[in-house]
């Protein structure tokens, strides 16, 4: 079956040309963007079917045996993020096509989406670390067209930002890689695991901080966030959407991958994760309560649940490990649907700002209490997906005893339900305060025209799924960790399969 | 030589790092085109010395090892992509403002200044034209 690993990366290339060339017709790039990322849904189903019961799927670039050639490496944790990017992506692809604005306008859309589906699973598949960087080269081009597709005033101002911002942590990549291959003589993760493990310890510690720092910047870890909530609520809101759904977990899923791929106990930088990780959950709810646009504070809200996954790997536990992957799946699918929602607010109002919309607790009474739901679910209320992950999380410190930082997340959840409830009073429950905006289209009970309507319910939906089937899905969670913590296996598994 | 190719390569990034913290764009790409040059001259100098890796000009040690020169014309061309892209973008906020450099993020700058009416504070509309007043 390793065939099918390549699939996720060559398909939407092939679809990102092919809407090129039918660029004439509207419905020809809908149907081949649509019926590609559909594909991709049931790939990476049979791919994460696969392997959780036969273990790691390693196929080979060009037939190139491992540390010569590029190695694709699906394992438990890159075949479930896979699952849920690919179902993210389709959900939003389609609201995007519901939605009337960014999508009908551009020509470049849907093959721009593609090239970003395509970088997202080659970075989740990728066994090379240089491959990686061409991945993540991928999905953040796509996301710079993507981000200014329109050219205006504050999409210009806040792409030259997140360019210039990516553009540094790109080369500092670059020179992470130069470092790690003139120190170890190859760029194959499985052969860098190894072949660092003869360096002395000084060394892979700072390489350890080297490669936190290029993918802290990805990831939006603090100090290094500052980029993302001024650049996210610019973009259109299905590409908003996205971007808060995958980009920063992409740089979730390569610190993780690194820190516990390349390094021992005793040189990963387990208390400054913990420290970072820390602040960045304060950091980013404080900026949340702070802001009066939807948006916003969606996007800082979002900075603080990285932290909470910094937090879980900073545990170096299998406990920790599992709750982080079991809360990856949770936020990638909560935060994508609860962007989509604060698009819909916008379609039916005219605004994202509190201060101006409110009473929609009566007018749409179906959007308020898909609202209801992701945002309970991402303060952690029970018995929603969200506190599932915090619960794991939690424990998984108090067993660790880093009393501190559990301290610390508990009280961010407390503050998160304070944001998300700022939403819900100005948005949805008191009457609007300036009634002076005129409604741009007459408002359905639904919030929306169904085709931006039944992708949001289908993500809402999802991490109600996600809630109810936890067991399965947490004792998933702790095989994936279990393979990720065997750094001798995945080792094996790539250079002698 | 490997000193000095770390020396150019240390220059470079001392340069770039400097541009990148003006505010003028146009600086600001100057300032990465050089940061990336510094990183790929690492790049190259990461890999051994030695003749052209061609297959039968020599006898086994005597080459060059063609792998981070592989690396650094990839992350050129990719650099070079993302710096056309960036220029575009930056042709395009003179159009629109007459002006390269890179604007504070409206919201941030009000929250800020609380001293602006409360209400609208992020009101983007509102804040521009207030600074546009005077």
């Amino acid at each position: 079956m390793t065939w099918l690993v390549p699939l996720p990366i060559v398909l939407p290339l092939v679809g990102a040309a092919l809407s090129i060339l039918v660029g004439r017709s509207r419905t020809a790039q809908r149907v081949v963007a649509l019926s590609i990322l559909a594909t991709l849904v049931v790939v990476a189903v049979v791919l994460l079917v696969q392997v959780d019961r036969h273990g790691t799927l390693v196929a080979e670039a060009g037939g190139w045996p491992a540390p010569l050639g590029i190695s694709l490496v699906a394992d438990r944790f890159a075949a479930v993020l896979l699952l849920v990017a690919e179902v993210s992506l389709l959900a939003v692809l389609i609201y995007a096509i519901g939605e009337p604005g960014a999508e009908r306008h551009h020509v470049g859309f849907q093959s721009a989406y593609l090239v970003l589906a395509a970088g997202v699973a080659a970075s989740f598949l990728t066994g090379d670390l240089f491959n990686l960087f061409v991945a993540f080269e991928m999905m953040l081009t796509a996301s710079y067209v993507l981000l200014t597709l329109g050219g205006r005033r504050g999409q210009v101002r806040a792409g030259m930002t997140y360019i210039v911002i990516s553009l540094v942590a790109s080369t500092l990549f670059v020179t992470a890689l130069a470092l790690l291959y003139s120190a170890t003589g190859t760029v194959n993760m499985a052969h860098l695991a190894q072949r660092l493990d003869e360096l002395p310890p000084g060394v892979r510690t700072a390489f350890a901080v080297l490669l936190l720092v290029v993918f802290g910047i990805k990831a939006a870890v603090f100090p290094l966030f500052f980029w993302l909530p001024d650049a996210y609520p610019t973009a259109p809101t299905p590409i908003t959407a996205v971007f808060a759904g995958l980009l920063t977990k992409v740089g979730v899923y390569a610190l993780i991958r690194t820190q516990l791929l390349f390094f021992t106990d005793e040189t990963r930088p387990a208390t400054l994760l913990l420290v970072v990780a820390a602040a960045t959950m304060a950091i980013g709810v404080l900026g949340a309560i702070a802001q009066e646009d939807i948006r916003r504070i969606l996007s800082f809200s979002i900075v603080s649940q990285i932290g909470y996954m910094v937090m879980g790997l900073g545990f170096f536990t299998v406990a920790g490990v599992a709750a982080v992957v079991y809360s990856m799946i949770h936020h990638i699918i909560i935060k994508s649907g609860l962007f989509l929602i604060g698009g819909l607010i916008d379609h039916s109002t005219g605004s994202s700002r509190l201060t101006q919309i409110g009473g929609l607790v009566r007018t749409t009474p179906f959007l308020a209490a898909m609202f209801l739901v992701s945002a309970l679910s991402l303060a952690g209320i029970p018995p929603l997906s969200g506190f599932i992950s915090k619960f794991a999380l939690v424990q998984a410190g108090i067993a660790e005893s880093h009393y501190v930082v559990v301290g610390v997340s508990l009280l961010v959840s407390l503050l998160t339900l304070f944001a998300v409830i700022q939403i819900w009073t100005g948005a949805f429950w008191s009457p609007p305060e300036v009634t002076t905006l005129p409604t741009p289209t007459p408002v359905r009970r639904s919030g929306g025209p169904l085709l931006m309507v039944a992708p949001t319910a289908a993500l809402v939906l999802c991490s109600l799924g996600v809630a109810a089937a936890a067991g399965p899905i947490y004792s998933f969670s702790e095989r994936a960790a279990d393979d990720l913590l065997d750094r001798q296996s995945y080792i094996e598994e790539v250079l002698s399969p | 030589m490997t000193v000095m190719l770390a020396a150019v390569a240390a220059a470079l990034f001392a340069i770039g790092t400097y541009l990148l913290l003006q505010r003028k764009l146009s600086r600001i790409i100057i300032g990465l085109g050089l940061l990336t040059h510094g990183a790929n001259i690492l790049l190259i100098t990461g890999g051994r010395r030695g003749n052209p890796p061609i297959v039968g000009s020599e006898e086994g040690d005597g080459f060059a090892d063609p792998m981070p020169q592989a690396l650094a014309l990839t992350a050129i061309v990719i650099t070079f992509g993302v710096t056309i892209l960036l220029l575009a973008l930056a042709y395009r906020s003179w159009l629109l403002t007459a002006d390269d450099e890179v604007q504070d993020d409206v919201g941030d700058r009000a929250v800020g200044r609380s001293d602006v009416v409360h209400d609208e504070v992020a009101d983007q509309a509102k804040v521009i034209e207030r600074e546009e007043a005077p």
